[in-house]
């Protein structure tokens, strides 16, 4: 069989998931040497390929992001939902008690630092906001939940080497963490 | 609208950086470049979502702005929490909270060189994107790949002995720290260090010859003669408390003020393209008080370095120019590099110190006080928190100025001046593309972090006409 092919993402998301990933430390030699990276923030590929495993991490906050995930979701065959953010939204729902445009408004023009008479607020040659920050299978199909903020590196590597098994994984309760 | 006369390139997403971010490069008729913008495309919200919660979350809360850095974040609101209950942590409390930031520091720096910088050192700017990564550093130079690996290892090691998880740990709490460090813990701290010291300097020779005999394009590679910010204690260069310093580009001290005074110093710009607002100093405006920080900023604005081996490496440095600053950009490794050396320095001094080992670990209070302040240098720079809470210590108010923010105007100048240099017109070639990705990634940006507000950054360059149509987007692949 050839080296399965990889691609990676984070969305809305603090980095903390891909982080958690790099900390199976040396294992992560031996695992590049059986898997093949295509995109993923750590290289520079930027158009995700045909891929047998997509991993998403991060919540869906904007129309990019939507349309990063439909993406991954099209051009892989099992897609995996990687850390709190991605299972279920995680922090960035916190946003979702208020506005929109509050909150917009207040990071912007209100903070004791902002300097901003004119009262900008960025938007040009930028995506635009989601309503509401949402976990991502509120728009494409999951195939394997991964939670934790983030993941531990052991569920992680355990996950992956299912996958090198040719098994879809299921994370075993005792792996099984929410933060 | 400029627009009308201008044609962009966009490069979507910039990779290999911390985050979410792409390059929109406007043209002129000509051909040539007439702007170039690096956009941050991501919002987040924490200073708005966290209100009403108790102050006491935050340090729980805030280091989900980032997974890379989340330390600096926690510890700067432990900071914040300590001054709003009024309290001076003990001296075993504060010595704890710094160890475990010289392992965040280890681990952060290692992995911004190793992981996403050193392939373009190591292969060049316009190698195959394919290698052009950890994997291929992996197979072309192992042994590199390995000591980066337990470099990073080695820092995450101490992260999560203290705070049981070495990302979002859990360590500081207002007024102090909730677990003590063994004896056997420390001992293997302590074992670990040679080696991995000794390695390092061999790595800071490596870049050192890589400057050498890349001379010309250390010099000229967005070099920006800007103000540098750092925090000092007694003029050293200082990580985990002290005083805000800001240093002219001639190498006059421009200002030296208290943290618990910043928002007197420091202002916000806020431009409609980017998520991410640009820091400056007040009494010099925008631009004009634009300032850089991290690595480069911190080394020019000290006086000198507190342990030997990093003071003598940071005598070499500075021997590079006359004046002992230096603007180059591309210096940020070798910067990033002394760094890590003073982080192992530093921890092996705290961790022979009899007050690590200590048990008084947290002073309590019942005084809520109204605003706290954290400051503290973060690997990409410093890190404000600022809190205001009502009688009973709910949110009313959050301010974050989070490190990559500050070196927003240097990354956009920096990506221009590439631009500039080497666009005309819509052919572009791909080496181009990912110089400019390299300036970015010199400052190692955390755009997690600094979106809090926002977060997000690989890389795209859209490329737009006169007509504002997109010509050509360069996803690089
Ligand atoms: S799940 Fe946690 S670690 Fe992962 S991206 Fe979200 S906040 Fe970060």
């Amino acid at each position: 069989m050839s080296k399965p092919k990889i691609a990676t993402t984070w969305l809305e998301a603090c980095a903390g998931c891909h982080m958690s990933f790099l900390d199976i430390d040396e294992k992560i030699v031996d695992l590049l040497a059986q898997v093949e990276l295509t995109s993923t923030p750590i290289t520079d590929i930027k158009e995700i390929p045909e891929v047998e495993v997509g991993v998403i991490s991060g919540a869906l906050g904007n129309e990019e992001e939507a349309h990063i995930a439909r993406k991954m979701r099209e051009k892989c065959k099992i897609l995996i939902a990687w850390g709190d953010c991605a299972v279920f939204g995680g922090i960035n729902c916190l946003r979702n008690f208020m506005e929109k445009d509050a909150v917009l408004q207040e990071a912007y023009t209100n903070t004791v630092s902002t300097v901003n008479p004119e009262g900008i607020i960025p938007g040009e040659e930028l995506p635009k906001l989601l309503h509401h920050a949402i976990p991502i299978d509120h728009q494409v199909k999951v195939d394997v939940y991964v939670p934790g903020c983030p993941p531990d590196p052991e569920t992680i590597l355990y996950v992956f080497q299912e996958i090198l098994q040719g098994r879809i994984p299921k994370v075993p309760v005792d792996m099984m963490r929410y933060d | 609208m400029e627009n009308i006369t201008t044609r962009t390139i966009e490069v979507n997403p910039v990779t290999r950086i911390e985050g979410h971010g792409k390059i929109t490069v406007h043209l002129n008729d000509d051909g040539t470049v007439d702007k170039a913008h690096f956009n941050v495309t991501q919002f987040r919200g924490f200073e708005v979502f966290t209100r009403g919660r108790d102050f006491r979350e935050m340090p729980v809360i805030t280091p989900r702005i980032c997974g890379i850095c989340p330390v600096s974040h926690h510890l700067a609101s432990a900071k914040a929490c300590d001054a709003i209950l009024g309290v001076e942590i003990t001296p075993s409390a504060s010595k704890l909270r710094e160890l475990m930031h010289m392992g965040q520091f280890i681990q952060s720096h290692a992995l911004s060189f190793f992981h996403l910088s050193s392939p373009d050192i190591l292969f060049g700017f316009d190698a195959d994107p394919a290698i052009r990564n950890i994997a291929g550093v992996a197979q072309k130079y192992p042994e590199l790949a390995i000591l980066g690996i337990s470099m990073r290892k080695y820092g995450q090691e101490i992260i999560k002995t203290l705070g049981s998880k070495k990302v979002h740990p859990w360590h500081s709490i207002p007024g102090g720290v909730n677990r003590s460090l063994k004896l056997d813990e420390r001992d293997e701290m302590l074992q670990g260090m040679p080696t991995l010291k000794l390695k390092l300097k061999d790595t800071i020779e490596l870049v050192k010859k890589y400057l050498e005999e890349h001379a010309d394009l250390a010099k000229k590679f967005a070099t920006l003669e800007s103000s540098y910010l750092g925090l000092v204690k007694e003029g050293f260069l200082e990580l985990y408390d002290g005083d805000i310093r800001l240093r002219s580009p001639r190498g006059r001290i421009t200002d030296q003020f208290s943290s618990k005074d910043y928002y007197k110093y420091i202002g916000e710009h806020v431009e409609s393209w980017s998520y991410l607002k640009f820091p400056f100093y007040r009494p010099l405006g925008f631009p004009h008080g634009s300032y850089r920080v991290g690595p480069l900023g911190r080394v020019n604005a000290c006086d000198d370095i507190s342990t030997p081996e990093a003071s003598a490496e940071l005598a070499n440095f500075r021997s590079m120019t006359e004046d002992g600053v230096v603007h180059y950009t591309l210096y940020y490794h070798y910067a990033r590099l002394i760094e890590i050396l003073y982080a192992f320095e530093r921890a092996e001094e705290l961790l022979n110190d009899p007050d690590i080992m200590g048990s008084d670990l947290r002073v309590s209070s019942r005084e809520i006080n109204r605003e706290g302040i954290g400051v503290i240098e973060a690997p990409r720079g410093t890190l404000f928190h600022h809190y205001q809470v009502d009688e009973k210590g709910a949110i009313e108010k959050v301010n974050l100025i989070v490190a990559t923010g500050n070196n927003n105007y240097a990354m956009n100048k920096g990506v221009e001046m590439v631009a500039k240099e080497n666009i005309r017109g819509t052919e572009v070639k791909e080496s181009v593309l990912n110089s400019m990705e390299h300036v970015i990634r010199c400052y190692d940006p955390c755009l997690s972090c600094s979106t809090h507000a926002v977060g997000k950054m690989p890389l795209q360059v859209t490329i737009v006409d006169p007509r504002g149509e997109e010509v050509r987007t360069i996803q690089k692949d």
